[in-house]
């Protein structure tokens, strides 16, 4: 028995060192900008960078976007699929998977054969289409992540009943939708959300061919031409990754009305 | 015209007709109960009368107006589903509430509302808790409050007892009517539990293959019992064939004995027929003279507390009796041969 725990931790250590040591490293580096020991230099660097600002800033705006259209999108649509048309849950699980089996540069690719300056649809030839084209991109980017959390929400309440319920007592879709069905998956939604967030947060592929100033490109020019700051930048964009962990986890655990106990 | 009016209510899924040329009238305050083993399409009807599932043919009148076309929200008919299906994100009062909310109503209004309400269903004080800090009883309750709420003109109840411990069962089902009673409100009752149904309703309605068997009151379905499946579904009962003699004078052959049955019958000679009694009419021993009876063997005894069943064996043919626990006469012993009897008039004669 202590022999198996021994080897069960032994395994644990091994993985937890197989993730860690090349943060470790990471952070390491990424403080000994100053010759005469640690400090946050390059942070200081990082932070102050106007252009860090600007991108981050757009990036930010990008995803808090992102999220509202996926909300607006996947919610009906999931639960729609679970209420009326159960058949349909596979085919919608296999659309919705798709953009993990096809590289976004394809998408990419596509989007601007389609939508180039020459076509009907011009989009990638004004700043609004362009960036409007990009927030249709990560949304699909996103569908993996929040049709599954959004999905398994709806499992855990019984749609049909309290859709029933609440037509008897008057309501229409509308009010069904944002004041039963929404704040009851809505802990599912902040998981996709947060998940959203971090993906489009570090998204280089579609910004770059599209030519749009967010973080990912930043990043990347940054690891390009420094040699400091860009680490700095690495450990920033994983904390923000973990702090929307976090912050899932912590939803979760504090929703007021959740029978489940954690 | 009736209250609640149903006519010629049919409903196909595919080729499957799961509810067969339904006809019913119900008046105004009058509970009604939907009797049924799973299947049989009461769940069905009340459905369409809920506007969930739209009729393929059939009609459906509400005080006079017809609302079979009318979309759910817009029929004003309070609902109790048997998941209790409360707003988990909703406190109590919120959820009592909900509806008056919809309908537009003022927050003064409602909140004296639902301080009726939860006078009404006896949970005062909750109205702050969460339906996961409830149990099943005081859920179903706040699902019975939520449904009265923006007063309705038809409540059902779709087996809403089904999913609670026996105890609370009968204390619910007992308050259930106590309010009905009290609000004077049209309510149609599902469930396939024969003693809820005839214990609360005015009259019940025993379906069966999507057909409306028999409509009646309690004592009427219980005692008269329209057909085979009604009487086997209502109750204990025992079903014995019997040889028709003579149909003008009610003879009929019954295990080798001839037996008048004092009723004219439908048959030709010769023809075989169902009788039915129930255990708690038939005898053991002769009784009176104007009785029907029957020999056999006893074939087994059941102590069943302050009753004992007991099953004659008659001509190849099973009776079961029911006879009162008394401690200075023990029951008879499996074997002995005995004679069991009832009057005429328990004896009834069924269609098939």
């Amino acid at each position: 028995m202590r022999e198996r725990r021994l080897w069960s931790w032994l395994a644990v250590a091994l993985g937890g060192l197989y993730f860690l040591l090349p943060l470790v490293g990471m952070f390491d580096f990424s403080m000994r900008m100053q010759r005469d020991g640690y400090s946050f230099e390059a942070y200081r660097v990082v932070l102050a960078d106007p252009q860090f600002q600007q991108t981050f800033g757009y990036s930010v705006v990008l995803a808090l976007l992102t999220i509202v259209l996926g909300i607006l999108l996947i919610v009906p649509t999931a639960y729609f699929v679970r209420l009326r048309f159960p058949g349909l849950r596979p085919v919608v699980e296999f659309l919705t998977l798709l953009p993990l089996v096809i590289p976004p540069i394809v998408i990419v690719f596509g989007y601007i054969r389609i939508y180039n300056t020459s076509s009907v649809l011009p989009l990638t030839g004004s700043w609004w289409g362009t960036n409007l084209l990009i927030l249709f991109g990560y949304a699909t980017l996103s569908l993996p992540y929040m049709y599954r959390s959004v999905d398994t929400g709806l499992r855990t309440i019984d749609v049909g009943s309290l859709t029933e319920a609440a037509q008897s007592l008057g309501s229409g879709w509308t009010r069904i939708l944002t004041v039963v069905i929404l704040p009851n998956v809505f802990v599912s939604v902040l998981s996709g959300a947060f998940l959203t967030f971090a993906i489009v947060i570090g998204e280089y592929v579609f910004a770059a061919l599209l030519n749009v100033g967010s973080f990912g490109p930043y990043m990347v020019w940054m690891g390009g031409n420094r040699a400091y700051e860009p680490s700095a930048l690495a450990v920033v964009a994983f904390a923000i990754t973990w702090a929307c962990m976090a912050l899932i986890q912590l939803v979760t655990r504090f929703s007021k009305f959740s029978s489940v106990r954690r | 015209m009736a209250f609640l009016d149903i006519q010629h209510l049919e409903k196909s899924f595919g080729p499957t007709r799961v509810v067969k040329d339904f006809n019913l009238d119900i008046e105004k305050g009058e509970f009604v109960s939907f009797l049924g083993p799973s299947g049989c399409g009461k769940t069905t009807v009340l459905r369409m009368v809920a506007g969930f599932a739209a009729p393929t043919s059939g009609a459906i009148r509400i005080d006079g107006r017809e609302v079979t076309g009318l979309p759910a929200n817009r029929r004003n008919i309070g609902m109790v589903f048997q998941s209790y299906a409360l707003f988990p994100n909703l406190t109590v009062a919120e959820n009592i509430g909900f509806g008056l909310k919809v309908a537009g109503e003022g927050k003064a209004a409602i909140a004296r509302r639902v301080g009726e309400m939860l006078d009404l269903i006896g949970l005062p004080q909750l109205g702050g808790r969460y339906p996961f800090q409830l149990s099943g009883g005081q859920q179903q309750r706040v699902a019975l409050a939520r449904a009265l709420a923006p007063r309705p003109q038809v409540l059902l109840l779709d087996e809403p007892l089904s999913a609670l411990d026996a105890k609370v069962r009968i204390s619910l089902r007992d308050e259930i009517r106590r309010i009905q009673r009290d609000l004077g409100i049209t309510a149609i009752f599902v469930t396939h539990d024969q003693e809820e149904a005839l214990s609360i309703s005015d009259r019940v309605v025993v379906m069966h293959q999507g057909i409306a068997d028999q409509v009646g009151t309690p004592f009427e379905i219980y005692n008269r019992p329209a057909t085979r499946f009604v009487a086997q579904f209502v109750g204990t009962l025992n079903l014995l064939d019997a040889d028709v003699l003579d149909a003008t004078t009610g003879k009929v052959r019954l295990g080798g004995v001839p037996v008048a049955l004092d009723q004219p019958l439908h048959g030709r000679p010769g023809e075989r027929i169902s009788l039915a009694m129930r255990p708690e009419s038939v005898e053991l021993g002769r009784g009176d003279s104007d009785r029907v009876v029957l020999s056999g063997e006893i074939a087994a005894v059941h102590f069943l507390g302050s009753v004992i069943r007991i099953r004659v064996a008659v001509a190849g043919q099973f009776v079961s009796l029911d006879t009162f626990n008394q401690p200075d006469r023990p029951p008879p012993s499996v074997g002995t041969t005995v004679e069991v009897s009832l009057p005429h008039r328990d004896l009834l004669v069924l269609a098939a």
